[in-house]
C-alpha cells in the first residue's frame, strides 16, 4: 500500500481545498450528529408530552440544520472534486513528463497500449480514491468515533454492546482489501494487454489483412478479452461479499440495541426517546460501516493502480543530467569515440565492441556494414539516446555525459531511420524542432530536402494537414519532410540514419547535391546502403559483427578491405562473387 | 426565423430522445443472452427492497407493541425475525452484487469484441481517415463510460427504485394521512433531479470530449517519443499535454459543481418532509390518531427517502454520458465497410499468377488522381519491377493487387478473374506481402515469422529465416528464436526487422509475392545473397518488386517505369537501356560518379530476382 501513500502526497499542493472539503465533511458529520438529538427532543418533549409548539420548534431546527448540512455537503463535493482533479492533473503530468524523458532503453521495451492504460485508466482509479474515497474514509472514521463517544456518554452499557460489532467490521475491511488488491492489479494488467492487442491491430492492420489473419487476431483479442472478463468476475466475487457483509455486521448492532435496550426500557433504566435516539446514532455508526465497505473496493483498486503509476514515475532513466552537468557551449563538431562498447539493458552481448575513431569538425563520416552490425548504435550514442557501457563519447573534447542532455541534442540534427511525423500541418512538422520558425526558413529547408515541389502539389501546400484526417504521403515523401525537419535546426552536427532509403535514386542524388554545400562546415554522419551516397565521405567506417573492421576513404577501402569490396561489387556487378554461397549461373 | 429555429431545436431533441431509446435497446440487446440471470437479479433486488422496508417496520412494531408495553418475551421472537431479515438481505446482496458484476462484465466483453470485429473488417481507406490514437481513445473511454453505468449505476438505481416503492407502500399501509403528507415534497424532488441532471448531461459531454483529446494525443506522443527527444521537444510536448489535461480537469470540476448541488437539494427537501412528519405526526399522535411507533418508523423511512432519488438522478446523468458513448460506439460498429466480398463472390482456386491491370484509375482523395489509366499484363512466374520517383503510385499498384483498395475505374484481374468477383480472403491467402514499414507484433521472433503460416513447424520457420539471411543474427541472440520483440521491434535494427518481415512472407508460400521496399534498410551484400536464394524459390511464382536501388531492379523480367500515375516506359532492363529514355537516364545517373569497373549497361543479367 506504499504507492497509495505516495499518491496521497499529490494532495499536498491542494491542501487548502482538501482542508475545505474535510472541514465541510466534518460539519456535515456534526450536523448529522445533532439530527437524532433533535428528533429525540421532538419525541420526548413534543409528541410524548403533547406539546405541539415544542414539536414545531424542533421541526424548524431540523430544517435549519438541513440547510447548513446541504450547503456544506455542496462545498464538500465541489472542493473534493477540485482537489482530486488537481492531484490527478499533476499525476498525469508527472507520468507523461516521465515518459517523455525516459531513455530509448525504456521505450524499446515498452508497449504503447500498456503505457496509455497507465496514464488514463490507472490515474482515474487513483483519482476516484483520492477524491471521494480518502475523504470519505476520514469522515467515516470521524463519524465512527463521534457516534461511539455519544453512545458511550448516553448509555455506556448499551454502547459497549453495540460497539462489539466494531472489530468485526474492521477485520472484514482489512481482509477484503488484502484479497482485492492483487486482483485489481490483475485487472489493470489485463486491461493493458487487451489495449496492446487492440493497438497492434490498428497500427498493423495492413499486415493482418495481408496475411488474412483476421480470424487469428480476433481469437487473440477474444482470449485477452476473456482473461479480463474472468479477472473482473473474480473481483466481483470478492466484491460481492465485502459491502453486504459489513452492512450486515452493522445491522446486528441494531438488533443488539433493541434487544438489550428494549429490556432496559422495560426495566425503567432507559426512556423510550433515548432508545430511539440511540438507535438513530446507531444508524450513524452503520453509515461509516457502509462507507468502509464501499471505499474498501476503491482502496484496493487505487492501490493497484498507484503501484502501476509509480512503476513509471519512479523508473530510473539511465540517461540523466549528471549533478554538475554544464550546458554544452556552441560546438565546433569534433566527435570522438574512445574504446566504446555498448550493450542493451538485459542483453548478454555487446552490439558495439571497442569502437574508436576521431572525426574532425566539418568532416563527413559514412558508416557502412552488414545488417545489424551496429551502425545505428554508433549514431544513437552521439546524442546520448543511450549511455555507453564502456569507454566514452566526446563532443569537442567533452564527455557527452558531462554536459546537459538538452544542450547536447540542440546542436545535433538527426534524421532517424524510422520516419515518424505527427498529425498537424506539413509546416508544423518541419518546424517541429523550431516551433517559431518563419515560413521562409521552412520553405528554404524544404527546398534543400527536395520536398518543396511535392508539398506545393498538396491541396493546401504547407498548410496541408497530414496524419489524422489529412492526406497520406508516400514513404519517400515522409523521409524528405524528416530531412527538412532536421536541417531547420542548423545543427553543427548532422546525422542521417538511412534517411533516403525510400527515396528514389534520382531524388536522392539531387538531395545530396543540395546538401553538399550545407554539410561542408558541419560534422555529418551518414548511414546508407548505397555506395553512391557514401563514396565521397572523408571517412568511411566499415562495421561487421559489432566491430569497426576497416576505415578509410572509398579508394583506400576498395584496395584494402574485402567486405567493402563486396558491398561495392554487390551494387555494381551482376555476378556477385559471394563467398560460400556459390550459385550456379545460368546462360 | 427565431420561431423556426426553436422548432428545429425541439424536433432534434425529440429525435435525440428517440435515438437514446434505440441506443438503450441496442445496449440492452448485448445482455439479452443472459436474460434469465437478469430475472434473478430483479428478483434479488425485490428481496432487498422488501428487507429494507421490513427492517424499520419490525423496529416500529418492537417499540410499539413490546418495548412500550413491557413485553420482553415477544421482543426476543421479533428480534430473531429481524436477524432473519438481515440475513436474507445479506444473502440477497451478495448474490445480487456477484451476478450483476458477472452480467455487466459479460456484456462489456461482448461489446468490446464486436467493436474489435467491426474495426477489423474496415478497409484500409477507413484507417487512412481515422488515426489509431483517436480510435483507441474512443474505444477505451467509451467502453469505460458504459461500464460505469452498467456495473454500478444501474443496480444502485434499480434497488433505489424498489426501495422507494417498498417504503411508499409500507408508509401508506402504516398511516395513510401521514404518508400523503410526507409525500408532498416528492414532486419537488423529482423536479430538482431532472433539472440538475439536464445540466449534468451537458457537463458530462464536455468531460468526454476533453478526455478524448487527452488520450488521442497521448497515443501519438508515446509512439513518437524518440523524435521528441531527438528534437528537444519534450518541454513543448509537456506544456501541450498539460493544457489538454487542464481542460479535462476543469470540465470535470464543472460537472461536479452540478452533481454536488443535487445532494443538498435532496437533503433540504427530505428534511422538510421530516419536519412535516414531526409536526403533523406529533399532532396525530397527541390526538391519538397515530402511535408514537408509527411516527418513529416514518421518521426512519423519510431519512432513507432521498438516497434512492439521488441515485436515480445520478444514474440519469451518468446514463446520458453512457448513452452518448454507446451511440458513438454503435456508429463505429455500424460504419459501412466500403470494401466487401460481393454477394456472389467465389473463392479463388489455386492461381497460376497472371496479373492484369486494365485501364486502372485510382485516387485516395477525389482531388488527386494517383493512377490514371494504368494497363499491363504479367505472365505467371514473371518478376516485375516497379520503378519511379517517390509518390508516383508504386505502392498504390501493390495495394490494388492485394485489393486493399478498390479501383475507381478499370479492372484488376488475377488469372483472368476480376478481384471484385472473388473472396478477399482466398485472394490474399495466395499472396505474400512485405510492406514498406516492417510492422512486427509483440511476441517472439518465431511467433512473428510463423504469422505467415500458423501451422508451420519450427524447421520451416528456420528455413525461411535462413533464406532471407536472418538465421545468423537470430541464433546469435541469447534467446534465439524465442527472443521477445517489443511492439517497436525491441533492440533489433531496422534492417533485421525487415528480414523478419521478409521471412514471414516467404513462409506463407505465396503464389504472388509483393516486395515493397522490402530490403531498403538491408545492406546490399545481404540483399544480393537473398536475391540468389530467392531465385530458386521464386521459380514459377509471380513477384512484384518495388525498390530504388537499380541493382535490385535490373534483373527483373519486366520493368514498369511509373510517372505521374501512368506507365511511362516498360520492358526489360536491356530493352530500356537500349531505348535510351527515362530509365536509361536514371540508371546512368545512379552510377554517374562511380568508377566504371562493372558493366553498367547490363551485359550479364543472370543472377537475382526471378531466376
Amino acid at each position: 500500500m506504499r504507492p497509495l501513500g505516495q499518491a496521497l502526497r499529490y494532495l499536498l499542493p491542494y491542501w487548502a481545498s482538501a482542508l475545505g472539503a474535510f472541514i465541510s465533511m466534518t460539519l456535515v458529520a456534526v450536523a448529522n450528529l445533532t439530527y437524532p438529538q433533535l428528533i429525540r427532543r421532538a419525541i420526548d418533549d413534543g409528541i410524548m408530552k403533547g406539546d405541539l409548539g415544542a414539536t414545531f420548534a424542533v421541526a424548524a431546527g431540523l430544517l435549519g440544520v438541513a440547510i447548513v448540512r446541504g450547503g456544506f455537503s455542496f462545498t464538500q463535493g465541489y472542493l473534493s472534486e477540485k482537489t482530486s482533479q488537481g492531484a490527478a492533473y499533476d499525476m498525469r503530468n508527472a507520468i507523461y513528463g516521465k515518459l517523455q524523458t525516459l531513455s530509448f532503453s525504456f521505450h524499446d521495451q515498452a508497449q504503447t497500449g500498456q503505457l496509455m492504460t497507465r496514464v488514463t485508466s490507472d490515474v482515474e482509479m487513483v483519482r476516484q480514491f483520492t477524491g471521494q474515497g480518502f475523504l470519505q474514509l476520514l469522515s467515516a472514521i470521524l463519524m465512527f468515533f463521534g457516534a461511539a463517544t455519544i453512545l458511550l456518554l448516553m448509555n455506556w452499557r448499551l454502547a459497549l454492546v453495540t460497539l462489539m460489532t466494531l472489530p468485526l467490521i474492521f477485520a472484514s475491511f482489512i481482509i477484503f482489501i488484502s484479497r482485492a488488491h492483487p486482483l485489481f492489479m490483475g485487472v489493470q494488467a489485463r486491461l493493458g494487454e487487451l489495449n496492446t492487442i487492440l493497438q497492434e491491430n490498428l497500427a498493423g492492420i495492413r499486415v493482418v489483412k495481408a496475411f488474412v489473419r483476421e480470424p487469428y487476431e480476433a481469437d487473440r483479442y477474444a482470449r485477452a478479452n476473456d482473461e479480463l472478463l474472468l479477472q473482473n468476475i473474480r473481483v466481483a466475487r470478492v466484491f460481492s461479499t465485502s459491502f453486504p457483509l459489513m452492512f450486515f455486521i452493522a445491522s446486528l448492532g441494531t438488533v443488539a440495541v433493541l434487544w438489550y435496550g428494549g429490556s432496559q426500557v422495560v426495566a425503567g433504566e432507559l426512556s423510550l426517546g433515548e432508545l430511539v435516539a440511540f438507535n438513530t446514532y446507531l444508524g450513524l455508526l452503520m453509515f461509516p460501516a457502509f462507507i468502509l465497505g464501499m471505499v474498501s473496493a476503491g482502496i484496493a483498486r487505487a492501490g493497484a493502480s498507484a503501484t502501476r503509476i509509480f512503476e513509471v514515475v519512479d523508473a530510473e532513466s539511465e540517461v540523466n543530467d549528471r549533478p554538475g552537468a554544464v550546458p554544452l557551449p556552441e560546438v565546433k563538431g569534433r566527435v570522438t569515440f574512445e574504446d566504446v562498447s555498448f550493450r542493451y539493458v538485459g542483453a548478454e552481448r555487446n552490439v558495439l565492441e571497442r569502437a574508436s575513431f576521431v572525426v574532425e569538425p566539418g568532416q563527413t563520416v559514412a558508416i557502412v556494414g552488414t545488417t545489424g552490425a551496429g551502425k545505428s548504435t554508433i549514431i544513437n550514442l552521439i546524442p546520448r539516446f543511450y549511455d555507453v557501457t564502456a569507454g566514452r563519447v566526446t563532443v569537442d573534447g567533452r564527455d557527452v555525459r558531462d554536459v546537459t542532455v538538452g544542450s547536447l541534442r540542440r546542436q545535433i540534427g538527426i534524421v532517424l531511420q524510422d520516419t515518424i511525423l505527427f498529425s498537424g500541418t506539413i509546416r508544423e512538422n518541419i518546424a517541429y524542432g523550431v516551433p517559431d520558425a518563419s515560413l521562409d526558413d521552412v520553405v528554404r529547408v524544404a527546398k534543400l530536402a527536395h520536398a518543396h515541389d511535392f508539398i506545393l502539389e498538396q491541396p493546401e501546400g504547407y498548410n496541408t494537414r497530414i496524419g489524422e484526417g489529412g492526406v497520406g504521403l508516400s514513404g519517400g515523401q515522409m523521409q524528405r519532410i524528416a530531412i527538412a525537419r532536421a536541417l531547420l535546426l542548423e545543427p553543427p552536427i548532422l546525422i542521417l540514419d538511412d534517411s533516403t532509403s525510400s527515396v528514389d535514386a534520382e531524388t536522392e542524388y539531387q538531395i545530396q547535391q543540395s546538401l553538399s554545400s550545407l554539410i561542408e562546415d558541419r560534422t555529418t554522419f551518414v548511414i546508407a546502403q548505397r555506395i553512391s551516397t557514401v563514396r565521397n565521405a572523408d571517412l568511411i567506417l566499415v562495421l561487421d559483427q559489432s566491430r569497426i573492421v576497416a576505415r578509410g576513404t572509398h579508394e583506400q577501402l576498395l584496395e584494402t578491405n574485402a567486405l567493402y569490396g563486396e558491398i561495392v561489387a554487390s551494387q555494381l556487378h551482376d555476378d556477385v562473387p559471394v563467398p560460400g554461397e556459390a550459385v550456379e549461373m545460368e546462360e | 426565423m427565431f420561431h423556426g429555429h426553436l422548432q428545429a431545436t425541439a424536433s432534434t431533441t425529440e429525435g435525440k430522445a428517440r435515438d437514446s431509446a434505440a441506443v438503450a435497446r441496442r445496449l440492452f440487446s448485448y445482455a439479452r443472452p443472459f436474460w434469465h440471470r437478469m430475472l434473478v437479479v430483479l428478483g434479488l433486488t425485490l428481496v432487498i427492497a422488501a428487507t429494507s422496508a421490513a427492517g424499520p417496520y419490525l423496529i416500529g412494531v418492537a417499540i410499539d407493541q413490546y418495548i412500550a408495553n413491557g413485553q420482553i418475551d415477544g421482543l426476543s421472537l421479533l428480534m430473531v425475525a429481524l436477524i432473519g431479515v438481515y440475513v436474507a438481505a445479506l444473502v440477497a446482496r451478495v448474490l445480487q452484487t456477484y451476478i450483476m458484476g458477472w452480467l455487466s462484465q459479460m456484456t462489456l466483453a461482448r461489446i468490446r469484441f464486436s467493436i474489435f470485429r467491426s474495426l477489423q473488417g474496415q478497409s484500409l481507406r477507413f484507417f487512412d481517415r481515422n488515426e489509431v490514437g483517436d480510435l483507441m481513445s474512443r474505444l477505451v473511454n467509451d467502453v469505460e463510460a458504459i461500464n460505469v453505468v452498467l456495473s454500478q449505476g444501474l443496480i444502485q438505481a434499480l434497488s433505489g427504485f424498489f426501495a422507494l416503492l417498498g417504503m411508499v407502500v409500507a408508509m401508506l399501509a402504516l398511516n395513510f394521512e401521514l404518508a400523503l403528507a410526507s409525500f408532498i415534497v416528492l414532486p419537488a424532488m423529482f423536479f430538482a433531479t431532472s433539472f440538475l441532471s439536464g445540466l449534468a448531461r451537458r457537463a458530462f459531454r464536455r468531460t468526454r470530449e476533453t478526455i478524448g483529446d487527452v488520450s488521442a494525443n497521448l497515443q501519438e506522443d508515446i509512439a513518437g517519443v524518440k523524435v521528441a527527444q531527438a528534437f528537444n521537444r519534450t518541454d513543448v510536448n509537456r506544456a501541450r499535454f498539460a493544457q489538454r489535461n487542464a481542460a479535462n480537469r476543469d470540465a470535470n470540476v464543472g460537472a461536479t459543481a452540478v452533481t454536488s448541488a443535487l445532494f443538498p437539494a435532496m437533503d433540504v427537501l427530505s428534511t422538510i418532509s421530516i419536519g412535516i412528519i414531526a409536526g403533523f405526526g406529533g399532532y396525530l399522535a397527541i390526538h391519538g390518531q397515530a402511535t408514537v411507533g408509527v411516527v418513529v418508523a416514518f421518521l426512519a423511512y423519510v431519512q432513507q427517502f432521498y438516497n434512492p432519488i439521488q441515485q436515480l438522478g445520478l444514474l440519469y446523468a451518468q446514463s446520458q454520458s453512457a448513452l452518448a458513448a454507446a451511440e458513438r460506439t454503435f456508429n463505429l460498429i455500424d460504419t459501412p465497410v466500403d470494401l466487401n466480398d460481393a454477394p456472389d463472390a467465389v473463392p479463388l482456386d489455386q492461381i497460376e499468377g497472371q496479373v492484369e491491370f486494365k485501364d486502372v484509375q485510382f485516387a485516395y482523395s477525389p482531388s488527386h488522381m494517383v493512377l490514371d489509366g494504368v494497363s499491363f499484363v504479367v505472365k505467371p512466374g514473371q518478376t516485375i519491377a516497379l520503378v519511379g520517383a517517390t509518390g508516383t503510385g508504386k505502392t498504390t499498384i501493390a495495394n490494388l493487387i492485394a485489393r486493399f483498395y478498390d479501383v475507381a475505374a478499370g479492372q484488376v484481374l488475377v488469372d483472368g478473374a476480376d478481384l471484385r468477383t472473388v473472396t478477399v480472403a482466398s485472394l490474399r491467402r495466395q499472396m505474400g506481402i512485405v510492406p514498406q514499414n516492417s510492422f512486427l507484433f509483440a511476441g517472439t521472433i518465431a511467433e512473428n515469422i510463423r504469422y505467415g503460416r500458423l501451422d508451420a513447424p519450427d524447421q520451416e520457420i528456420e528455413a525461411a529465416a535462413k533464406l532471407v539471411n536472418a538465421h545468423g543474427f537470430i541464433i546469435a541472440l541469447p534467446q534465439g528464436y524465442s527472443t521477445v520483440l517489443g511492439e517497436k521491434g525491441g533492440t533489433l535494427s531496422q534492417g533485421q526487422r525487415q528480414l523478419i518481415a521478409f521471412a514471414r512472407a516467404i513462409l506463407a508460400d505465396p503464389r504472388i509475392l509483393i516486395l515493397d521496399e522490402a530490403t531498403s534498410s538491408v545492406d546490399t551484400r545481404t540483399e544480393a545473397l537473398i536475391q540468389q536464394a530467392l531465385a530458386v524459390l521464386l521459380k514459377g511464382r509471380t513477384s512484384f518488386v518495388i525498390a530504388h536501388r537499380l541493382s535490385t531492379i535490373r534483373n527483373a523480367d519486366h520493368i514498369l517505369l511509373i510517372e505521374d500515375g501512368q506507365i511511362a516506359e516498360q520492358g526489360t532492363h536491356r530493352e530500356l537501356i537500349a531505348h535510351g529514355g527515362l530509365y536509361a537516364d536514371l540508371y546512368r545517373r545512379q552510377f554517374r560518379d562511380l568508377p566504371s569497373d562493372g558493366s553498367p549497361d547490363g551485359q550479364t543479367i543472370d543472377s537475382g530476382f526471378g531466376r
